[in-house]
């Protein structure tokens, strides 16, 4: 995260004034879908630089980060079901409901490591994906309709487009932000320290366990707020959208964008979402293409998108 | 028992037969360099896993500076001053080599829920880390990737790491291990040097090293005690001799 205008910071620079600009570019005649897809974009890029906060910093595998995303969405969902539409209740309450979820989880799922890691946060968001299929005075399978969005102060109103995507973008940024403080201060340090070797992190004195657990509960609360915000995008939630596919999705972005850095997670859900739009534009069978090209990133790409920006600047300076 | 740093009695540890530690006891003196010696399997590594919290003893009491730490677990033992090193490299390798350093310095400044402040900008954890690599004479790689140094400068992180924490003593396991000559005979000198600071626990198998630093040496068979004195009694005496220094070759070496 350095200051040099490499090709990197150049592109990450770019892609943050073009998230910035759209709104002005569809308000001068320019395609109005494409609001619609970046609101989902922000959203879900926010989703997965929350989990990478545990994925590539921490070094644990969440499966089951999705679960977040629903407990976040159903918490707006039922309030407002329930007739409490404002903003300042339901969304602290998504993201309370959202880290007592990970708090517990966490707690259990780290005291193992890798592949039982990946197994137990897997059926953690299973299970919770289950209790809220079979929610039925809230939908159940069918999900839930949201007829009112989160109601905030007077100028404030989420059913207007662009505010709700702007409001969706300064989230993003600020989660953006605080990760990035996160990952760089003693706390981070400790995550880092564990992930890269957590035997010896404990043999000089960190009880690792514990900074695990934050940082797991930090991730899981963040992705909360993401849920939230998808309530009020789809005024729908379902329990589709934790689905362990969904965490995969979560997954893919930030393993495409790069794990390495803060940032990697949202351009890895810009290219992905993009990608999928652009492609199934093409065909219906559209995976087939991404597929493989996620094979290559993985293959020839460690460090993802990201990294691959990172190496141009290498082969120009030297 | 005044002068004693650290007290072990009675210590026993037994897995699937094997007798690993039987009856041990050990003092060793503040200030000194005690060194732990001992043929293949008598229990070295299990002795240093026990002093250092991976391994719970069967039975026995470990004293630390005044306290039972028998039973504590690692991070606390480390916290009360008792740093150890690994006998395989056990680093942060994808980390910079002042980031592992920096690491052990903040093991020892407190809780670390701090969540905002630039940790790398921290002058209280960098100072003190550059100044523990430039004390084994690694300043000039403070910022590279630790995974691009050779063995035997990891084997000088460690130590760098060790003593970053300031700790009261050290147990060091093995640190002369898959050493060339040259990196051996520079490890000497540093551990030389830094026995006036710290006491120090040294398990090792270089036997003209051991000769050559240690105050008094304790000799292990088969996970018990045979012989403790001072080097030159060690090496008189009989039983040491025919469990361990029989061979013709080891007293050439000393």
């Amino acid at each position: 995260m350095s200051g040099a205008l490499t090709v990197r910071n150049i592109a990450v620079i770019a892609l943050m004034a073009a998230l910035a600009l759209l709104p002005v570019y569809v308000g001068l005649g320019g395609n109005a879908f494409l609001l619609t897809l970046f609101t989902r974009i922000a959203i879900l890029g926010l989703a997965a630089v929350s989990l990478n906060l545990i994925l590539g910093y921490g070094g644990m595998m969440s499966f089951g980060h999705a679960a977040y995303l629903g407990i976040g969405g159903y918490a707006v969902g039922i309030l407002a079901h329930e007739g409490i539409t404002s903003g300042f209740v339901q969304w602290p309450v998504a993201l309370a409901a959202s880290a007592l979820f990970a708090l517990v989880i966490g707690a259990l799922s780290l005291r193992t490591r890798g592949v039982y890691f990946i197994m137990i946060t897997l059926a953690f968001a299973q299970m919770a994906y289950y209790v809220v299929a079979g929610l039925a005075r809230y939908g159940g399978d069918d999900g839930l309709t949201i007829y009112k969005r989160s109601q905030f102060f007077a100028p404030l109103n989420l059913s207007n487009k662009v505010q709700f995507y702007y409001v969706c973008l300064a989230l993003l940024f600020a989660s953006i932000y605080l990760v990035h403080r996160l990952v760089n201060s003693r706390f981070g340090m400790v995550v880092q320290g564990s992930r890269s070797n957590d035997g010896r992190m404990r043999a000089i004195g960190f009880p690792t366990y514990r900074y695990r657990l934050v940082c797991f509960v930090i991730a899981g609360t963040l992705c909360g707020l993401a849920g939230a915000l998808i309530a009020n995008n789809t005024d729908f939630v379902s329990p589709a959208m934790m689905y362990w596919t969904r965490s995969g999705d979560l997954i893919i972005m930030a393993v495409l964008g790069g794990m390495g850095s803060v940032i990697g997670p949202l351009i890895g859900a810009v290219a992905l979402l993009v990608l999928e739009e652009a492609l199934s534009g093409i065909t219906e069978y559209w995976q087939i293409i991404l597929g493989p090209l996620l094979l290559l990133v993985v293959l020839f790409a460690r460090g993802g998108i990201d990294g691959l920006l990172s190496k141009i600047r290498v082969g120009v300076a030297r | 028992m005044s002068g004693s740093l650290l007290h072990v009695e009675n210590l026993a540890k037994r897995f699937a037969g094997i007798v690993a530690s039987d009856d041990l006891g050990l003092d060793v003196e503040t200030g000194e360099l005690h060194a732990v010696i001992g043929p293949n399997g008598a229990g070295k590594t299990t002795l240093i896993a026990q002093l250092g919290g991976q391994l719970v003893p069967d039975a026995g009491r470990i004293v630390f500076a005044g306290s039972d730490i028998t039973t504590l677990p690692m991070d606390a033992r480390s916290r009360l001053g008792l740093a150890r090193s690994f006998q395989i490299t056990s680093l942060f390798l994808d980390l910079s080599v002042l980031d592992n350093v920096a690491l052990a310095v903040q093991a020892h400044a407190g809780h670390s829920f701090r969540f905002w402040r630039d940790a790398r900008k921290e002058k209280e954890l960098r100072e003190p880390a550059r100044a523990a690599l430039a004390r084994v004479g690694l300043a000039d790689r403070a910022d590279r990737v630790t995974s691009a140094l050779s063995h035997g400068e990891h084997r000088l992180i460690e130590l760098a790491m060790a003593l970053a924490g300031r700790p009261r003593m050290l147990l060091l396991d093995e640190p002369m291990a898959g050493l060339g000559p040259e990196e051996s005979a520079r490890m000497v000198e540093m551990l030389r040097a830094l026995k006036k600071e710290v006491t120090i626990l040294l398990v090792e198998h270089d036997m003209g090293a051991v000769f050559a630093l240690a105050d008094r040496i304790t000799v292990l068979v088969y996970g018990r005690v045979i012989a403790t004195g001072a080097p030159a009694d060690i090496r008189s005496n009989a039983a040491v001799r025919d469990a361990y220094l029989g061979e013709a070759e080891a007293t050439d070496h000393v």
